[in-house]
């Protein structure tokens, strides 16, 4: 065997060890990223997931403005706190629409009198469908629409107050 | 106190109960399709899709609402006549190909589907001196 | 007093096994005789390590809530066994577990390995020495499972139901000695690397040691299988996941070493690449240990990650293997293989097996890293399952089961006689097998069909070599080769027919209604709640039957409070011919229920299978073990042949 062959397992060993070291200071991210950013949001109608306010279809989304697409649900947790960061946005004049996952009308109206309410609209999605064709994977999440209608931005997980002069600032750069 | 202990718990099959919703499984999620092929298609199909909220199982075997919902879809759209590459595709186009348990022919799977090969050569190339190829040489 | 003096003889045993390595260093730097010292060191290692892990276990048994371990992972309400078995049930515990298999496997061998040369021992001993030392800095450093709380709680935390189960508590025992039994062939095979004494002594040592490993880890493989099986409720028993991975790794490893250690017990040769897998297998061990402990990779076996242990165990990975692999760089290249060998030999067959089953190893190892390596890369995600490993190490499983037929009729250097004429009825039945499969079953995959042909070849073709001579007359590790080899035939005859013929039936049933799968009719009888000790749960009565009487299978859905967990316990009946397998789901608004019904033709094969391997293994294991025992140093021709 000829000395450089030898030294092969070393490197490969050496190569697997650096591997495994990344992973441990880099854990896993769980979250799988949506492939939709920079794409034109779905085709979509959903209906109002409560009498007195409208439901949400994609074409409401490409109105020139950009707007905040938050993916949520009364039975979500984390959905609660996001609540007063999302109203606090509002005051800001951003507008947001909403997608309830797999919800219903007494749970959502409860839900939006505890929480706040800060959204413009709210599209009911009973069976995750539009959520999936956005590449959402789970609650909550908010998307950043375009005046176009073009997904700019996921957040994946609760926005908290040290979101908002980030998303605020975002949004200014896409009117 | 830092929490150690193995969580095998989850390996029974543990769904936390607080996060469901309040809506029942969609209407798909848990039957077939009356169509026998269709059926075997869609199911073959969901077995390789992995899940989005417990990562480490298929949507056929997750418990997560999710998983129903994408059940779903995947039924509907196969009874509609699309086929199961189709639905992956759309399904990819979406989530990445993390989505998919098969590694696609994207450029960065390649590597995968040539090591069989690569690792066979490697392993002849190794023993070419040790087996005398001709008898009696 | 109990944990100190536990803590203690630790802190001793580090001490030794520092003094016993350096007692190596100082043996081959110089021509000093250490082997009576090193072997005294070596066995009051292992008695202080065996008494620090019966310290554990008694305060454990004692409920002695004043040690933090117990306070976290046990409670004084639980039953005795599980209080017991509680303490290798956490992190702390099953790595003082590990150390004292290991400590205790060096005793054994400083007490009872006489084969290899004095020189060798010592370095084998000295190279065990470091690794115990390792992991004691370990346990002290990082983990120490006597540490105490003050003031002691009164009661521990550790009563979670789920834990609850034989199978978790003699799982980990299992696997540890089987990772254990790897690490002493690791190190006799640095002893042989330091000495340079690479021989047919030396794998006479390591053999009993890699034969038992091997047999422990495939008991350990067989009953996880089996646990995921019935357990999961997902009706499969074999999910391709990382920590099965992790498992399945150091078997095949081991499978291989098994049978390249053969050739140099008998030949002199496949020096370099018995001693390369002697490392490997061990280092896949680790491998395997670290990706479990850390939880760097996501499973369904989830475990707690813990980033500062990784570490540590990453950093002894890096150190071991990488020191044997420097090693084997240095002094592997030395080793002199002697002449190659025919064709048409039992060397041969040997050698592809060895390659197949390394390319099937380093299929599992690149498929299970390869997203970890992806995404440091270019920081794409991207997932390896299923559909991967069995297409790509299907295949060449069923061409590894084709070659084990054939190879143990072959004869040592050069075949003579016409192995062919062996091999008739074999093929015989492998061809009408497949033709048999093509006419009765034209619809199934390309594998199951392979699968029936090579385990109808196999079953016959894996006694032949006890055909072709007076079965009384052959060895008893013949026998244990036959007994192992016609266990892979069963297994894969049951992996076929899971593949081919079960029937699976999802559907939400109303109480009264009847659902058909495969040749069974099953009623959904009456749903009633149900509870136990600390769970409460709703019981489906299913009935189920194929025309003769009826069965009754009960599966439940539970709920635990404490953690709010649900569990699905799924209902298996076992029939000589195969498994009918149920699952209850949830209700729906209209009061139907969701059930799972699957009928699984002879998937018990599959276990029963593995089982016969193991069992063969052992007795191939008490087989050499009696030889060596009646000092017969060289086995006549004739055995040899069929040994």
């Amino acid at each position: 065997m000829s000395r450089g062959l030898r030294l092969i397992p070393i490197i490969l060993l050496l190569f697997v060890l650096s591997g495994l070291a990344w992973r441990l200071i880099k854990p896993a991210d769980t979250a799988v990223p949506s492939q939709m950013v920079e794409r034109p949001v779905p085709q979509f109608m959903l209906a109002a997931a409560l009498a007195d306010k409208p439901g949400l279809a994609a074409a409401d989304l490409a109105t020139g403005q950009p707007h905040l697409l938050n993916i949520f649900a009364s039975w979500c947790v984390p959905c609660a706190s996001e609540g007063k960061v999302l109203q606090e946005l509002r005051r800001h004049g951003v507008t947001v629409d909403g997608i309830a996952v797999r919800d219903t009308p007494d749970a959502l109206s409860a839900f939006l009198a505890r929480n706040g309410d800060p959204y413009a609209r709210i599209g009911a999605d009973r069976q995750s469908d539009v959520q999936i064709a956005l590449g959402s994977s789970g609650v909550p999440e908010t998307f950043v629409v375009d005046g176009r209608g073009v997904i700019r931005r996921q957040y994946i997980g609760p926005l908290s107050n040290s979101n908002v002069p980030g998303v605020l600032q975002e949004l200014e750069q896409l009117r | 106190m830092k929490k150690t202990v193995l969580l095998l718990a989850m390996l029974i099959l543990a769904v936390p109960l607080s996060a469901d919703s309040n809506l029942p499984p969609a209407y798909w999620a848990n039957r077939e399709l009356p169509d026998a092929r269709q059926e075997a298609e869609a199911q073959a199909l969901m077995e390789q899709l992995r899940c989005l909220v417990c990562q480490g199982q298929s949507i056929a075997d997750s418990d997560a609402e999710l998983a129903g919902d994408m059940r779903d879809l995947v039924r509907r759209r196969i009874a509609a006549g699309e086929s199961p590459n189709a639905v992956r595709a759309w399904l990819i186009q979406r989530y990445g190909t993390w989505i998919s348990f098969k590694p696609t022919d994207e450029p960065a799977a390649w590597p995968l589907w040539l090591a069989p090969l690569a690792l066979i050569l490697i392993g002849a190339w190794l023993i070419r001196r040790r087996i005398k190829l001709k008898a009696g040489a | 007093m109990i944990a100190e003096t536990g803590l203690a003889a630790l802190w001793l045993a580090a001490g030794l096994a520092a003094y016993q390595f350096l007692l190596m260093i100082l043996a081959l730097r110089s021509s000093v005789g250490v082997a009576r010292p090193m072997r005294a060191v070596a066995v009051i290692q292992g008695v202080l390590t065996l008494a620090a892990f019966a310290m554990l276990l008694l305060v454990f048994a004692r409920s002695d809530m004043s040690v933090a371990l117990v306070f976290e992972n046990s409670n004084s309400a639980k039953p005795f066994i599980y209080k017991v078995a509680g303490a290798w049930g956490n992190h702390e515990g099953s790595m003082l577990m590990w150390v004292t298999i290991l400590a205790i496997a060096g005793a054994f061998v400083a007490l009872f390995s006489r084969r290899t040369g004095e020189r060798t021992l010592v370095a084998a001993l000295g190279s065990q020495a470091i690794l115990a030392l390792g992991f004691y800095a370990f346990l002290l450093i990082a983990s120490n499972p006597f540490a105490r709380l003050f003031p002691a709680p009164p009661d521990g935390q550790g009563l979670n139901p789920l834990l609850q189960d034989p199978g978790l508590a003699f799982h980990p025992p299992t696997l540890y000695l089987g990772y254990v039994g790897l690490s002493v062939a690791f190190s006799f095979a640095v002893g042989a690397l330091l000495t340079g004494e690479v021989d047919a002594r030396l794998a006479r040592a390591m053999r009993p040691w890699v034969l038992g490993a091997w047999i422990l880890l495939t008991l350990g493989i067989t009953a996880g299988s089996y646990w995921a099986y019935y357990e999961l409720g997902w009706g499969g028993y074999w999910f391709w996941d990382p920590v099965e991975n992790a498992s399945l790794m150091p078997w095949l490893a081991a499978t291989a070493l098994l049978h390249s250690i053969n050739v140099l017990a008998a030949r002199g040769a496949l020096k370099a690449w018995t001693m390369m897998l002697a490392v490997i297998a061990f280092s896949m061990s680790m491998v395997g240990t670290f990706l479990v402990r850390s939880g760097i990779l996501t499973s369904v076996h989830a475990f707690a990650i813990d980033p500062e242990r990784g570490t540590f165990l990453l950093v002894l990975l890096a150190i071991y293997v990488g020191a044997a692999f420097i090693l084997f760089a240095f002094r592997g290249a030395n080793l002199k293989e002697g002449a190659p060998f025919e064709l048409v030999s039992r060397e041969s067959g040997l050698v592809v097996n060895n390659l197949l089953l390394s390319v099937i190893l380093g299929i599992v190892f690149v498929g299970t890293l390869y997203p970890l390596f992806v995404e440091a890369l270019s920081g794409e995600k991207l997932s390896v399952g299923a559909p991967y490993f069995n297409a790509v190490a299907g295949p060449l499983a069923l061409l590894v089961a084709l070659l084990v037929g054939i190879g143990p009729l072959l004869s040592w250097r050069r075949e003579r006689r016409p192995v062919l004429g062996l091999l008739k009825v074999p093929a015989l039945l492998g061809a009408s097998a497949l033709v048999m499969s093509i006419i009765a079953a034209p619809s199934i995959g390309i594998l199951p069909r392979a699968g029936f042909a090579v385990a109808a070849f196999l079953l016959a073709a894996s006694i032949m070599p006890l055909i072709a001579r007076n079965p009384l007359r052959a060895p008893l590790a013949t026998w244990g080769m036959v007994v192992a080899h016609f266990g892979i035939a069963i297994a894969l005859a049951g992996m076929a027919a899971n593949a081919a013929f079960s029937s699976e039936r999802l559907a939400i049933a109303k109480p009264g209604e009847i659902l058909s799968v495969g040749p069974w009719q099953v009623q959904l009888g009456g749903v009633t709640p149900t509870a136990g000790k600390n769970w409460t749960a709703i019981e489906a009565e299913l009935r189920a039957s194929r025309g003769e009487g009826i069965v009754t299978l009960t599966p439940e859905t539970r709920y635990y409070s404490d953690p709010p967990t649900q569990t699905n316990e799924s209902a298996i009946r076992t029939f000589w011919n195969g498994q009918l397998y149920t699952v209850i789901g949830n209700q729906d608004s209209s009061g139907a229920w969701q059930l799972r019904l699957w009928w699984k033709p002879f998937v018990t094969l599959i276990w029963a299978g593995g089982a016969l391997i193991a069992i063969g293994g052992a007795l191939a294991l008490i087989g050499r073990l009696l030889l060596s025992l009646r000092g017969r140093r060289r086995e006549p021709e004739w055995r040899r042949r069929y040994a």
